[in-house]
């Protein structure tokens, strides 16, 4: 078995990243470095309103002041931000009337990631917002939203057409106070998607965001919020990759969703960031903070992700079960391999009486990663009855990477009840044997294996996301058997 | 169709199968019987293709074929099949997905084009009515929360749906009340013709009042110490090994005797 491993262990660190291509448009960008000036230089070019470069101004000012934490279980290397582009737009400004308008490159480049930006093409009825290295290129289907009353478009436009929802809302559930990066992502965001769902809507189809990074050198800051008025539902998707660059790009995004009275929101992720080479070299630093709060009562927030890009991931989307019987669930498969790290999990904060939690975390390692699970359950006092039930499990395949859970609990309510499952395993020899035994290769063994861990994560799924994620699972652990 | 000449295999340096001589013809069923230890699982499972066992002497030829040159899953495309005498689980693949997987590997072999869903549920639900299991089972994953009788009921449906030319039931007998020793015997009655062989591995006669083997032989110490027909695996039962370890030691001391 280890001659076979060997040899499919190759093969898999020979694998291609797919989507690491780059594009061949015209680019503006700003110089290197960070100072007041660029700050000021970004809200300049974003054409913003007084508000918006005090609350940058004020991040910018606070962040200067913090340390990076040293905290998590990941070896990162120093940051030089003075050696970073914080601003980046294709050069063709961003306001298209018709698909003919845009750049024939940079649809074209859509078309290689299979993103339909053309909306008689589309057929599955998503509507998609698109974010190329610092600046949204087009929304579809939003005249369709509008009908419903449903806002829908890319954070900049959202600063100037509903100042006074983004004045109310941005920064209310990731202050810039938060942390290092979420400090540093309300200095300099560039865009993002910003989407309103009104009272009682129920959004009739799936939105959904690609963000792109093309230039290099440049970081991506992007910035996402979401509001579900009263008793409103709506489910929205994120994809992201990267051009293969030989230095590491820093991704520091931040993501609020507020979900009022009876509101649902399901928010999905399939991050494939390029990763890096085999030798850990490249690929991009994923710093994320992503945060939910179910401020109604009855509300329900659910996380779902599928992390398989990036050189470092360092996230833990969370809830915030600010209402009474609101409802938080994270799902989520974290795959690493070659020199991959992962810090990863999640925060569930349960502040309203009969609040509930779910956490379902599958962890799979290979190469030489490290895939670390961090999960907090905190019950505050006034809590009365609150559940949590977490599930974090880890897979391991070959014997040189490493799976640790840190999972983190405090409860301030005798009433609470708490479980927690975890377990490790590896790819016993014995399954893929039995696998061959009726015909199917070790290859494709591993796939079915993987695919039947991971299937309580990718069932959350939206439909075509979950075929998606599921092939995207494959090609990053091409063989890599334990 | 299979011819083992002077098989030897050993595993961390110990020497488990000590020579084997063995010939299955098309059409014949053969039963191995013998002692706990002798070899008998090995032998399976070194027809099977499992790298753990290393094979330091002799062939295995399988249809003309150098039967240990090929990987696990070639073996099995080309028709072999092991009834694992203790069944592997794998949580969360459904067993329909793991079997519509298997099927379709066996027709690309034979380059034939996959089964449509419904064809594949089809013929599903024609071998799950040969070896009368529950119709739920196939929702379940891989013999995640079987019984032990629902697992030996799942790997003779197993050989149901992918046909093979050489079957080799290990203990598949083992650990089964005696209905659901009758449903696995019946199954592989029906599934028996003239072009295709049958191996069974067993402790006790029993399972061979279903089964009626061509030939019985005893594997003792990692040898076939002796060959017979039908009448033989009642002399077993009632006198149990004693006599052919008796006889085989003796013999391996050069002495030629009969008890």
């Amino acid at each position: 078995m280890s001659e076979i491993q060997d040899d499919i262990l190759n093969e898999v660190t020979s694998g291609e990243y797919k989507y690491g291509f780059v594009s061949d448009i015209d680019t503006e960008t700003i110089p290197k470095g960070l100072n007041e000036d660029v700050v000021r230089l970004i809200s300049l070019k974003k054409n913003e309103p007084e508000f918006m470069l005090e609350f940058r101004l004020k991040a910018f000012r606070f962040w200067q002041t913090m340390k990076m934490p040293k905290w998590p279980h990941l070896k990162i290397p120093e940051i030089n931000y003075q050696d970073i582009i914080f601003y980046a737009a294709p050069r063709q400004q961003a306001k298209y009337a018709s698909l003919d308008e845009v750049d024939p490159e940079l649809r074209a480049t859509f078309d290689k990631l299979g993103i339909p930006l053309d909306e008689q093409k589309i057929l599955s009825g998503v509507a998609v917002d698109v974010v190329m290295d610092s600046i949204s290129v087009k929304t579809t289907f939003k005249e369709t939203l509008a009908e419903l009353g449903i806002i829908f478009c890319s954070m900049s436009e959202a600063v100037k057409e509903y100042p006074d929802l983004v004045k109310k809302y941005l920064g209310t559930v990731v202050p810039y106070t938060d942390n290092y990066f979420a400090a540093l992502n309300s200095a300099v965001f560039s865009d993002g998607s910003f989407c309103y769902i009104p009272k009682g809507v129920r959004c009739p189809m799936e939105l959904s965001t690609y963000f792109r990074i093309n230039a290099a050198n440049t970081g991506q800051f992007e910035r996402t919020l979401l509001i579900a008025d009263d008793e409103s539902y709506v489910s929205y998707l994120e994809g992201c990759t990267a051009p293969m660059r030989d230095e590491n790009q820093l991704h520091a995004a931040v993501v609020e969703l507020i979900a009022m009275e009876r509101a649902e929101i399901k928010y999905s992720t399939v991050q494939n960031w390029y990763p890096g080479d085999k030798n850990g070299k490249g690929g991009i630093f994923n710093f994320v903070t992503k945060r939910g709060i179910c401020k109604g009562n009855y509300s329900k927030i659910s996380w779902t992700q599928v992390e398989t890009g990036s050189a470092i991931t360092w996230k833990y989307p969370s809830c915030i079960l600010r209402g009474d019987h609101t409802t938080g669930e994270f799902y989520s498969v974290a795959v690493t391999n070659n020199y991959q790290q992962a810090d990863t999990g999640t925060k569930m904060m349960h502040i309203g009486k009969n609040s509930k939690s779910r956490i379902v975390s599958k962890g799979i390692s290979a190469g030489r990663s490290n895939n670390s699970y961090r999960g907090l359950v905190k019950v505050m006092k006034n809590a009365e009855n609150a559940r949590n039930f977490s599930q974090c499990d880890s897979l391991l395949l070959g014997s040189k990477c490493g799976a640790h859970t840190f999972p983190y609990i405090e409860v301030d309510n005798q009433t609470a009840k708490i479980e927690h499952e975890a377990t490790t395993s590896k790819i016993g020899e014995d399954q893929i044997f039995y696998c061959n035994q009726r015909g199917i290769s070790t290859e494709d063994a591993v796939g079915l294996i993987v695919n039947g861990y991971v299937r309580e994560v990718i069932n959350q799924l939206p439909m075509e996301f979950a075929v998606e994620a599921q092939k995207l699972l494959q090609i990053s652990l091409e063989g890599s058997v334990g | 169709m299979l011819k083992i000449t002077n098989l030897r295999t050993s595993i961390n340096g110990k020497e488990i199968l000590k020579g084997i001589d063995l010939e299955v013809k098309a059409g014949e069923v053969h039963a191995i019987m013998g002692p706990n230890g002798s070899g008998k699982s090995t032998l399976a499972s070194v027809l099977a293709g499992r790298d753990i066992y290393e094979v330091t002497e002799g062939t295995v030829e399988y249809e003309g074929e150098d039967l240990l040159d090929l990987t696990p899953e070639v073996r099995a495309r080309k028709g072999i099949f092991l009834g694992f005498q203790y069944p592997i689980e794998i949580p969360g693949v459904s067993m329909a997905s793991f079997l519509r997987t298997a099927v379709n590997e066996h027709r690309k072999f034979k380059a034939l084009a996959p089964l449509s869903a419904s064809d594949f549920l089809k013929i599903m639900r024609e071998k799950k009515e040969m070896v009368e299991i529950d119709s739920n089972l196939t929702n379940r994953s891989v013999n995640e929360g079987f019984s032990g009788g629902e697992k030996k009921k799942n790997e003779i449906f197993q050989m149901a749906l992918l046909e093979p030319k050489l079957a080799i039931l290990d203990e598949t007998d083992s650990g089964l009340d005696i209905d659901a020793l009758r449903i696995v015997a019946n199954g592989v009655n029906k599934l028996k013709t003239a072009e295709n062989a049958t191996i069974v591995i067993t402790h006790y006669q029993r399972l061979l009042d279903y089964i009626v083997p061509d030939f019985v032989h005893v594997l003792y110490n990692g040898r076939i110490v002796k060959t017979g027909t039908k009448e033989l695996a009642f002399e077993l039962e009632e006198r149990g090994y004693d006599w052919i370890k008796k006889e085989s030691d003796l013999k391996l001391n050069g002495e030629d005797v009969k008890i």
